[in-house]
């Protein structure tokens, strides 16, 4: 019996093997594949899950993120965190 | 009128044999042969067209799929086109060699059904005696091999007490996800509807279980919930809409709407061994007949939820009131909606009559009266 992933700023997040970030040629969007589901992120989404490499941690996503948009870390950690908390509540993420 | 957008996902009914005898089975009530079936070429065939076409998942079923001995042929197939692959299966076909080789062709996913949480209603409900043992071990097997686990669960008035059972047997097995899919009653399962259909405080009770669940459970297992609309105010927005983003394809290849569009009489699909899948799609009068809005009746045309629930369910519409073109009955601005709920209250308030078990050449001759016998006028 598995546990609530509790995303942290030291979690390393990873998208698990039956979950799949895809571009989808024909409607020209990135797509996440799941079980019965197919979900479009948001352009905010898709930055975060693009980084879920699975090396790095919530901590690093963060600084990266604020490094390419020039926002402060602590704007956008809380958001980060949030979203990746919801994720992998879906089952989306794991960490 | 622009082209339909493409379909999202594909339910390949591979077959219709199948071990088990549901009495609530999806499948139509005149049931394939072996003899009928697609063969493995022509099934990787239509899956191709499907992915050039712009579906992203394929939902391998059936019947028992795994009766099919080209099974990990057709995984390996759409794994290599991009598909995401799921298989829904009974499961009691299934053995660790057989798993394994599922696994290794790509299978990105397995849901296995469940009858109950008990061995007893378990091995009755689906007519298989040893085959709710069988699916516990499967349910392991599927976890061992690092196949992503989702619990299929069709509760109804003879399960439905069981909910907190199935819930922790889901948690047991390691599944990632659990469907409680109450049954919806098309084909075999309205055939049964007596002896299916659960009181209204039976499904507020197992309703409120379900959003407790959810609440204990967030971030362990995601709880899916197909809820039976005789009690709704408004009917399900059924398959997301007629030919919006699914279809079916029958053992023999026709295409369908929905896995029960073969119940609605009068209507002719297309086959994919005549003619392109993307055109059946986009242009058959199957699909045509239903898609959008421009066919609602009122007071579906103007409702503000016409593309929220998209008229509801064809299907049903037929099966209640023998016009697949009427408002759906579960919709309470249907003319036959109080009908529909006297006979959910009458039916589920009196004892369950026997069931009667889906089995290949046992079709009933007599499906239930439709409601307009009841009252209204169709």
């Amino acid at each position: 019996m598995s546990a609530r992933v509790e995303i942290g700023g030291a979690s390393v997040p990873r998208l698990p093997q039956h979950v799949k970030l895809r571009y989808d040629e024909t409607r020209k969007q990135w797509v996440i594949l799941a079980p019965e589901r197919v979900l479009v992120p948001d352009e905010i989404a898709l930055e975060i899950l693009r980084l879920c490499d699975g090396v790095a941690s919530v901590s690093t996503i963060v600084d990266m993120l604020a490094a390419k948009f020039a926002t402060p870390r602590a704007e956008i950690a809380c958001d980060v965190q949030e979203m990746l908390q919801d994720l992998a509540d879906k089952g989306m993420v794991v960490a | 009128m622009s082209a339909p957008g493409a379909p999202l996902a594909v339910l390949a009914e591979l077959t219709h044999r199948c071990p088990l005898q549901c009495p609530y089975c999806s499948n139509p009530l005149e049931l394939e042969r072996a003899a009928g079936e697609l063969d493995t070429a022509s099934w990787q065939a239509v899956l191709a067209e499907a992915a050039a076409m712009g579906v992203l998942q394929v939902h391998f079923s059936g019947g028992e799929p795994t009766a099919r001995k080209d099974l990990e042929i057709l995984v390996r197939h759409a794994a290599g086109l991009g598909l995401y692959t799921n298989l829904i299966t009974s499961g009691v076909l299934l053995d660790p060699a057989r798993i394994a080789s599922l696994a290794a062709a790509g299978l990105d996913h397995v849901q296995l059904s469940f009858q109950d949480s008990r061995v007893d209603g378990g091995d009755r409900i689906g007519g298989y005696a040893g085959g709710h043992e069988k699916k516990i071990a499967v349910a392991r097997l599927v976890r061992a091999a690092g196949l992503p686990l989702t619990m299929n669960a069709v509760v109804h008035r003879q399960n439905l007490d069981h909910l907190g059972e199935l819930i922790e047997m889901a948690l047991a097995f390691d599944a990632g996800r659990l469907e409680v899919a109450h049954v919806q009653y098309y084909g075999w399962a309205l055939v049964n509807r007596a002896a299916l259909i659960p009181t209204r405080e039976q499904l507020e009770r197992a309703t409120a279980i379900v959003v407790e669940a959810r609440e204990r459970l967030k971030g362990r297992l995601v709880i899916d919930y197909v809820v039976p609309d005789y009690y709704a105010k408004r009917p399900k927005s059924c398959m997301g809409g007629w030919g919006r983003q699914f279809l079916n394809i029958t053992p023999a290849g026709k295409v369908l709407p929905c896995h029960a569009a073969e119940s609605i009489a009068g209507m002719h699909f297309e086959n994919v061994t005549e003619r392109p899948l993307k055109e059946i799609w986009q242009r058959s009068s199957a699909f045509e007949r239903f898609r959008g809005t421009a066919w609602m009746p009122n007071p579906c045309r103007t409702c503000e939820r016409r593309e929220i629930d998209w008229g509801g369910c064809r299907c049903q519409a037929f099966a209640l009131t023998g016009n697949a073109g009427t408002v759906d009955p579960a919709c309470g601005l249907s003319p036959d909606h109080e009908a529909l709920l006297a006979l959910a209250n009458a039916e589920s308030a009196a004892p369950p009559p026997p069931l009667r078990y889906r089995r290949i050449g046992d079709a009933p001759k007599m499906p239930p009266e439709p409601l307009s016998r009841l009252g209204e006028p169709a």
